[in-house]
């Protein structure tokens, strides 16, 4: 174990998976000289050299669509997107070539790439530099959509992304790179997409999240506890696929469903989980589900607080909850 | 002239300081890269259209937004008239310029767009957009330059060539011996101007304007320079450019240049220079102070300008956002 912060995770899974395998490279803007903007290719360019790491022109469709070329003839790339804002202009690669490609080529030719971006706010970043794109992700057959909120997930999920034989889209909060630092395994270590991690054991309300805000609802948690309401967090960590097992778990037992995330509220992620808990467990609930989420404008420079869905919009979402 | 440049240097170290102060989000320096804007900037005519990056501080004042604005803006004061809804971009339809989107090149289709519909309606009007060297990478900038090849606005194109896109230098942008040449692939005409000059900036931006404005081909101008400061106030230049590299475009900081000039063939003496910059200084700074003493924007703001008219689900939200704005109220006591 080594005490890493979020974005030396990342560093760290990105180093151990190109020392295992020489197909995996890394390319972006600004990650080689610079070490990235937020430093999680920091050091990759001197140990690897400027094939396996590779300063990209400012092209994010050009290093998107480059990357599914890479993948598609037997290289394992890692592409960065300096910022989730700017994977626009990558979005047709990404959506109508990476998603779909092994779908079109009846597998002949696959797509193993992953896309790493950072994502959300908190960091007083305005419209461009903390909108939360996953939903327009999540609704395209064929992408993965990962976001872990602790180092230690962060490489482990990486180093599962990598080894994919799919395209993952591979989401890191920002506001968590350098803020957070935890005890990570050494070495060989995955976590595997697909599965959610139970954060905090309660018995009355659920509050299932994601990203960052794992944070927002474990101090909600730790808030209404002292009122008497005792709250279960569960961390997705993995969107598509994700983990119905784990909710449908806790929404039996609660009956008290709460979904957060920084999206906006209008086709967020939540929209998806709170329509399948409506399909299948209907009869568990005891309460509405409820959405506590980013709201339905742009993301703005001003007031992010009070935009983001914070402790205590969480704290009275869970309080209206448990009142039914 | 050279009063435009000396304030856009002084105001830009101000708006470099309130950012580092926390007072700003995030500021784009414009150091190093004035004569490019100033220069061509002069050459515009009032009811021409802008379209600019990001960091075309030295425009904004040749336009003659008010010091004032400019400071609202950065530091989201009551009278920011872009509202606090992103930050480091000013724009403004009195002056006629369209704010930049921080999403680089994405102005640049855009620009065509509004150039074309003044060649539809017959007005003699011209639009500027400019971009930096890294933005000729995207599609958006040879998607653009192609559709403007085909249908002739009144566009001229500048790239503010200062050597860097963050760290990435401009000879890892392309394999282009310069940024000028692509125009000629869509079979317009590039010019490639000493942009650390800003007699030559004006005088090219001049006649390529006219020409323009009479209905001539749309141009791409290459300002040649160098962002002699940090890519923006959360970047390290030193990871990735030497202090000897700095040092050479140092000695031709276009300020310096315009000033040298001036006192060489008597046009000002030392002592009129230095009462100018500390006129500037002065003024700039009681700027600055009136602006930190305003309040900042109301919270709800943020629900402004979504569209037209909000949509009843954002209506329910701005109830549901007041609500939390009173509980919080009360909670604060
Ligand atoms: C589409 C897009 N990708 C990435 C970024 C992040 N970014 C901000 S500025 C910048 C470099 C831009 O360089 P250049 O176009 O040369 O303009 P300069 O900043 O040097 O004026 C990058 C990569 C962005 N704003 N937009």
């Amino acid at each position: 174990m080594t005490v890493l912060t979020f974005a030396k995770a990342i560093n760290e899974a990105l180093r151990y998976e190109m020392r295992r395998d020489e197909r995996v490279v890394v390319l972006g803007e600004d990650v080689g000289v610079n070490g990235g903007v937020f430093r999680c290719t920091e050091g990759l360019l001197v140990e690897f050299g400027p094939m396996r790491v590779m300063d990209t022109p400012l092209s994010e469709s050009a290093i998107i669509g480059v990357a599914l070329g890479l993948a598609a003839n037997g290289m394992r790339p890692v592409a960065e997107i300096q910022f989730s804002d700017f994977i626009f202009g990558g979005f047709e690669q990404l959506v109508s070539n990476v998603a779909k490609f092994r779908y079109r080529n009846a597998g002949h030719f696959t797509a193993p790439l992953v896309v790493r971006a950072p994502v959300g706010g908190g960091v007083r970043g305005g419209m461009y530099h903390s909108q939360s794109p996953e939903s327009y992700f999540t609704n395209t057959a064929g992408l993965k959509v990962v976001v872990p909120s602790t180092p230690s997930d962060a490489k482990g999920l990486l180093i599962s992304a990598i080894r994919d034989d799919d395209p993952v889209i591979f989401l890191e909060p920002k506001r968590l790179y350098h803020s957070l630092k935890e005890d990570v395994p050494d070495g060989e270590y995955t976590v595997p997409i697909g599965k959610a991690r139970l954060v905090r054991e309660g018995e009355d309300v659920t509050v299932i999240t994601y990203g960052a805000t794992v944070y927002d609802a474990l101090a909600a948690a730790e808030e209404v506890e002292k009122e008497g309401i005792s709250v279960e967090v569960i961390d997705l960590r993995s969107l598509i696929p994700y983990d119905w097992e784990a909710i449908s778990r806790s929404v039996r037992k609660t009956g008290r469903p709460v979904i957060v995330h920084e999206a906006q509220k209008t086709s967020g992620f939540g929209a998806e989980i709170a329509a399948t808990i409506a399909e299948r467990e209907i009869y568990s609930l005891e309460a509405p589900v409820i959405r506590v989420t980013g709201y339905d404008t742009p993301y703005p420079l001003v007031h992010e607080h009070l935009y983001l869905p914070n402790k205590d919009r969480i704290v009275n979402a869970i309080r209206r909850s448990a009142a039914h | 002239m050279y009063r435009l440049l000396v304030l856009t240097r002084v105001l830009d170290r101000y708006l470099l300081r309130l950012q580092r102060m926390g007072k700003a989000a995030l500021y784009a320096e414009a150091m190093g890269e004035e004569a490019a804007m100033v220069g061509s900037a002069l050459a515009l005519h009032p009811e021409d259209v802008v379209f600019p990056s990001y960091r075309e501080l030295g425009v904004f004042l040749v336009r003659g937004v008010p010091v004032s604005e400019i400071l609202d803006r950065q530091l989201n004061t009551v009278d920011d008239p872009l509202k606090g809804h992103e930050f480091a971009v000013f724009g403004d339809r009195r002056f006629n310029i369209v704010p930049a989107p921080t999403p680089v090149s994405t102005q640049i289709p855009m620009a065509v767009g509004y150039a074309l519909a003044f060649k539809i309606r017959g007005e003699r009007r011209l639009v500027v957009t400019y971009f930096g060297d890294g933005a000729t990478s995207k599609g958006d900038f040879h998607e653009g330059i192609n559709f403007a090849s085909v249908f002739k606005p009144p566009i001229v194109f500048i790239c503010m060539n200062n050597q860097y896109a963050i760290s990435t230098h401009v000879s890892r942008q392309t394999g282009s011996a310069t940024i000028a040449q692509k125009a000629i692939a869509y079979g317009l005409s590039g010019y490639r101007v000493d942009g650390n000059d800003v007699i030559a900036m004006y005088l090219v931006s001049r006649s390529v304007f006219e020409e323009v404005r009479d209905g001539g081909d749309p141009v791409l101008i290459e300002a040649v320079t160098y962002r002699l400061g940090a890519h923006t106030t959360s970047d390290d230049p030193k990871r990735y450019r030497s202090e000897e590299e700095v040092q050479q475009w140092m000695k031709k900081d276009p300020v310096d240049r315009m000033r040298a000039y001036l006192i060489a063939k008597n046009v000002i003496g030392e002592e009129d220079d230095r009462s100018l910059w500390s006129e500037v200084e002065a003024f700039v700074s009681a700027e600055v102070e009136r602006a930190l003493a305003k309040p900042g924007l109301e919270p709800e703001v943020i629900f402004e300008d979504v569209y037209a008219e909000p949509t009843p689900q954002l209506r329910e939200q701005i109830e549901e956002f007041r609500q939390q704005l009173r509980t919080e109220r009360v909670m604060r006591g």
